[in-house]
């Protein structure tokens, strides 16, 4: 089922609030939308749907670490289309530059969902977490993986509360431009 | 990687986002950057002494408007390109602006003048050193604002970088103003807007490297 804007950006606010639930509602439809609008765009290149599943990843990580830059006054589709295109276009041109020539389109119209989530990506978590600093790595594993509480977290791996929280976000981060990197090693 | 198991990761005790960060961040390093152009203006030329002339402090005060202005007008372009989806909004003509005035004025006074006036006019007495030293002083707010830029989602990284380096030059010219004591209007259009435009070419020839995410 196609989410609505209104649904998406009520559960992107509640997310932006520290709403876990919500957030992962959220990142669930819109991996939807993304895989469909991937797929339909990397089959006329002529790539298939492990190629599509990495994209969705890469766009869903961005997503999550900058979603700072959403202007909850305004309309969400817009922002999420722009990010799903930027890394589309930035993935295209990591394969084969001439591939670079993403029409713009009207976002409503890009963005239609596809369910088949079974594809994995190219992506091995585990050995792209073991590529990070220690502390990030560690923070990482208690608060997002085993879902400790900071707190917990925090006596687990002798930091200060705000230490974790900081090594989680920069970690993500991390994570984020090491997927964004690796597809273009593997590309030439 | 299963696209589950991402997500399932990602929406684990999600932190609550605060708001307005993309301005305060922005702002952050365009403050820090103004600090730094003015101390090292201060360093290397001195501000210029005589504040006390009522022309001089005239042209000082226009030239300042226009730098400013500038620098007020391109951050407002400069925090929308870093935010995804919302460029297309509002057009750049507000950033252009100043520049048009200034042109204007410049055209009026050359207008006014005797040809042979011309000549002094455009090239005052510092041309050369204004020349390099915009640009130069112009590194260090431009290296802070590309880091903070590097914090969003900037998805056109050719016109980031432009206004990047729009907002560091004019904050040098604004610094540079200060000692500057070459007050025609030609000379502040062609070497201040120049030098500016130098920062924006720059800015938008390095944008689509650095800024990348």
């Amino acid at each position: 089922m196609a989410a609505s804007e209104a649904e998406l950006r009520e559960l992107m606010l509640a997310g932006l609030n520290g709403g876990s639930a919500a957030h992962r509602i959220f990142l669930e439809q819109v991996s939807r939308l993304l895989r469909g609008y991937y797929k339909r765009r990397l089959s006329s290149n002529g790539k298939g749907a492990s190629e599509a599943e990495d994209l969705v990843q890469e766009a869903l990580m961005a997503i999550h670490t900058r979603r700072h830059t959403y202007d909850r006054d305004q309309p969400l589709m817009p922002w999420l289309y722009a990010i799903a295109r930027y890394k589309l276009v930035d993935y295209l041109r990591k394969a084969a530059p001439s591939f670079a020539n993403v029409p713009l389109e009207d976002a409503a119209a890009v963005l239609a969902p596809d369910d088949q989530s079974s594809v994995e990506s190219a992506y091995d978590l585990r050995r792209l977490l073991a590529q990070l600093p220690e502390k990030m790595r560690r923070a990482i594993e208690c608060v997002k993986l085993e879902g400790l509480s900071v707190a917990e977290a925090a006596k687990r791996c002798g930091m200060s509360e705000a230490a974790v929280k900081v090594n989680v976000h920069r970690g993500l981060r991390a994570l984020a431009s090491s997927m964004q990197r690796r597809g273009e090693h593997e590309d030439g | 990687m299963k696209t589950d198991n991402l997500i399932a990761m990602l929406s684990t005790n999600v932190e609550r986002v605060d708001r307005g960060q993309v301005e305060r961040t922005i702002s952050g390093a365009i403050g820090t950057g103004s600090a730094i152009a003015f101390v090292a203006m201060l360093v290397v030329f001195g501000v210029r002494r005589d504040f006390g002339d009522r022309y001089a402090f005239i042209f000082l005060a226009l030239k300042l408007v226009f730098t400013v202005g500038v620098v007020a007008a391109s951050t407002l372009y400069l925090v929308r390109l870093a935010r995804p989806g919302t460029e297309k909004t509002r057009a750049m003509h507000l950033a252009t602006f100043p520049f048009i005035v200034m042109v204007l004025l410049a055209a009026a006074s050359l207008g006014l003048a005797p040809t042979a006036h011309w000549k002094r006019m455009l090239l005052g007495d510092q041309w050369l050193e204004c020349l390099v030293s915009i640009p130069l002083i112009a590194i260090a707010p431009f290296a802070g604002i590309v880091w903070a830029v590097r914090r969003m989602a900037p998805t056109d990284l050719t016109r980031a970088g432009m206004f990047a380096g729009i907002v560091a030059g004019s904050i040098s010219a604004t610094g540079y103003a200060l000692h500057c004591t070459d007050d025609f209007l030609p000379f502040v259009a062609l070497w201040y807007g120049g030098t500016i435009a130098l920062c924006a070419l720059v800015g938008a020839r390095l944008g689509p490297r650095l800024l990348r995410w």
